[in-house]
């Protein structure tokens, strides 16, 4: 129950974070850093679905290691989704490019405790990111809960990731929506070949128009590097889809 | 069989604890026999043990009908010790038993004291004296021993602490007189509760037992804020704090929390309990109400002064240091975790979780050579894999009823389990990384070798 006051107060603050926009961090892809106004938005919460969910978990971690800076991570994660797609793993992530002592690890029952352990977190202004890991569609996550995730995350400036395996795209508040799938290794390097890429497509963008990029993820440097191929790619015929997607909202 | 135990109307008729039950029926026919039940006496008494703790927290077993409390210090919050004392049996009184108690400086007098002349109270320093006239069996000593001092005339203890020690000693041992000397308040023996003994204690005793929120939460309030003053004059913290609420009609709940650091700041307190209580399946239920309410402080440690820290490093630290203490409150500190590294090569074991709150810093080095997956399974999956034999990288393989065309392939990388740990040879694991025609990059292992064992494929893991 708010009173009128709390309610007055909390569109202040949100009409405040408006005027002032969000700083944004650069990706380092040229094309994408563009299309999002100079880069991704911090202090607020962003979306990744999973066509594929062990490239949207890695998506997922360059986008936070990006946002977070040097500060700390707590990384949220439904049981169910451990069993499905495996647990997360420090060296996988030193792999990548994190420090895992700088990872705070949250395993959660359900969506509902993951949702109010990610309110938790994003009142602490010691973090530099919260990811939470919900699969599904629970009916506790909805329009509602993701404007709740935004007013959190813009309070405190902790930028806040929801990444979604196995759940269809719905009616969201968040600044972005990525759809992930893995990438093949370019052509040509055959022996060092392994590097994180990724077929990202910027599905929704609030302040800013879509896209849909091949962006590879340089582990040493921190930073994405647009492949020399570039172009935009089509859904080869064949491929069969990871999920069925619906676009709504 | 015997009897076990009789009540007031059987003992008038003469029957006693140890008669053969033929004996005793061949007496009284119309004999109400019950068979005893000493689990479910022993956990009784622990139930009423419990009871008693909103006297002290300091409460022992003695198995098996008798509790020892040590009530030193208490008194004056009873309006002294005959109160106390009369209280305690009219309570249990009332819930159905029948009781027998004394108070005395030690608790072996105490002890002698309620068995053989209840309601007792030993003026202080005066045990020797009170409880002289009693037999000597009132001193609970072996059956060896009390046989023994009865064959040498000793009938009771004011007679056996009138023998010189090194008598005693040399016919009945160093242990006998140690008991001996401590009935007669001669030597301290603390007895051992069954709870361990708090750092720090602070609680509220209710005239009337109170049941609504705000004023538990007032309490809780309250109290964190006596403790955080007794903390702060030692220049300490606690890591752990527990708070007891004693119902009206004998219940008792704890609820505890624990903290990476030490800590005292009553706010801080608080909301690490309001989250506890918050997360609770069943809310804490006060019945008709509780009586008392008390706040437990362990494992105190040394903390700075609480300043306010110009070091900005030093506040997230903090904020971090709480937020973990929050999240662990709530969800229970086997759910909020750290990464551990550890001194091996296999790689389900390369990293642990360890409880966030107990985590120390320690740094990573990143692996110069091979990769590793972002993600990995807790129980390896198996596959089905065509493989070049021997040794091979697979060619295709079918995971979780999908196939996959291997178009890249790395490895093998030979990871030997570690055979100096298990008791049968395990199968070496031939590790490769392998990327399919979409992209898709997998951990694989065989296990076992083609010509020797039947080898087995599986999937490890998931690369980004």
């Amino acid at each position: 129950m708010r009173t009128y006051k709390e309610q007055i107060h909390s569109l202040q603050e949100l009409l405040r974070t408006d005027g002032q926009p969000h700083p944004r961090v650069a990706l380092g892809h040229a094309e994408a850093d563009a299309r999002l106004s100079g880069g991704l938005a911090c202090g607020t919460l962003h979306e990744v679905f999973a066509g594929d969910a062990a490239a949207a978990t890695g998506f997922t971690t360059a986008l936070a290691l990006r946002a977070s800076g040097q500060k700390q991570l707590l990384w949220i994660r439904q049981d169910f989704s451990a069993l499905e797609q495996g647990e997360l793993s420090a060296t996988g992530f030193l792999d990548l490019g994190l420090d895992p002592s700088r990872v705070i690890l949250l395993r959660a029952a359900n969506a509902s405790d993951a949702l109010r352990a990610g309110a938790d977190g994003l009142s602490c202004s010691g973090l530099g990111a919260v990811v939470m890991e919900i699969p599904g569609n629970p009916k506790i996550l909805d329009l509602t809960a993701s404007r709740r995730l935004v007013l959190a995350a813009e309070r405190k400036g902790v930028t806040a990731f929801l990444l979604r395996p196995d759940a269809r795209a719905e009616a969201s508040a968040a600044e972005t929506r990525w759809i992930i799938r893995a990438a093949p290794s370019p052509e040509n390097e055959d022996d060092d070949w392994g590097s994180p890429i990724f077929d990202a497509q910027l599905a929704r963008n609030r302040h800013g128009g879509t896209g849909h990029w091949i962006m590879e993820w340089s582990c040493d440097d921190g930073y994405f590097r647009q492949t020399n191929s570039g172009a935009v790619v089509s859904a080869p015929a064949d491929r069969p889809a990871a999920t069925p997607l619906r676009r709504a909202g | 069989m015997r009897l076990y135990a009789v009540d007031a109307k059987a003992a008038k008729l003469k029957l006693a604890p140890g008669m053969p039950l033929a004996d005793a029926r061949a007496r009284i026919p119309a004999l109400n026999v019950v068979e005893a039940d000493e689990p479910a006496d022993a956990k009784l008494l622990n139930a009423i043990a419990d009871w008693c703790e909103r006297f002290t927290p300091l409460v022992a077993l003695d198995a098996p009908h008798g509790l020892l409390l040590d009530v030193t210090g208490a008194t004056h919050l009873f309006d002294g010790e005959k109160a106390l004392l009369d209280r305690i049996r009219k309570a249990l009184a009332k819930l159905g038993f029948a009781v027998r108690g004394a108070i005395a400086g030690s608790a072996a007098a105490a002890r002698a004291l309620a068995h053989y002349a209840d309601g007792t109270i030993a003026p202080p320093q005066r045990e020797a004296e009170t409880i002289a006239p009693l037999p000597i069996a009132a001193l609970n000593l072996d059956y060896a021993i009390t046989h023994g001092l009865r064959r040498a005339g000793l009938k009771t203890i004011g007679q056996v602490a009138s023998r010189t020690r090194p008598e005693l000693t040399s016919r009945f041992g160093k242990q006998m007189v140690f008991l001996l000397d401590h009935a007669l308040g001669k030597i301290e023996k603390p007895i051992s509760p069954r709870r361990a003994i708090p750092d720090f204690l602070a609680e509220h005793r209710f005239a009337e037992p109170v049941a609504t929120q705000d004023v538990i939460e007032a309490s809780i309030s309250s109290l964190a804020q006596n403790i955080a003053a007794m903390l702060e004059k030692h220049g300490q913290g606690a890591r752990r704090m527990e708070a007891a609420f004693f119902r009206a009609d004998g219940a008792v709940h704890r609820i505890a929390i624990e903290t990476g650091a030490p800590v005292r700041e009553p706010k801080i307190v608080e909301r690490l309990f309001r989250e506890r209580l918050d997360s609770l399946h069943d809310p804490l239920d006060p019945g008709f109400g509780f009586d008392v309410i008390r706040l437990c402080a362990d494992k105190a440690e040394r903390m700075k002064p609480e300043t306010i820290g110009f070091d900005a490093n030093d506040n997230i630290d903090k904020e971090i240091a709480f937020l973990t203490d929050r999240l662990s409150a709530r969800f229970g500190s086997h759910r909020v975790l750290r990464f551990q590294s550890q001194d091996t090569h296999i790689p389900e074991a390369e990293a642990v979780t360890v409880p966030a709150q107990q985590a120390r810093s320690h740094s990573w080095k990143r692996g110069e050579t091979q990769r590793r997956p972002l993600r990995l399974f807790a129980k390896p999956e198996p596959i089905e894999a065509m493989a070049e034999v021997p040794d091979g990288p697979p060619l295709r393989f079918r995971w979780r009823r999908a196939l996959h065309s291997v178009a890249r392939a790395e490895g093998p990388e030979r990871i030997a389990m570690e055979w100096w740990r298990h008791q049968e040879s395990m199968p070496t694991r031939d590790y490769f990384r392998v990327e399919d025609r979409e992209g898709r990059r997998f951990w694989l292992y065989r296990d076992g070798l083609y010509g020797r064992e039947h080898p087995r494929w599986f999937v490890h893991g998931v690369f980004a």
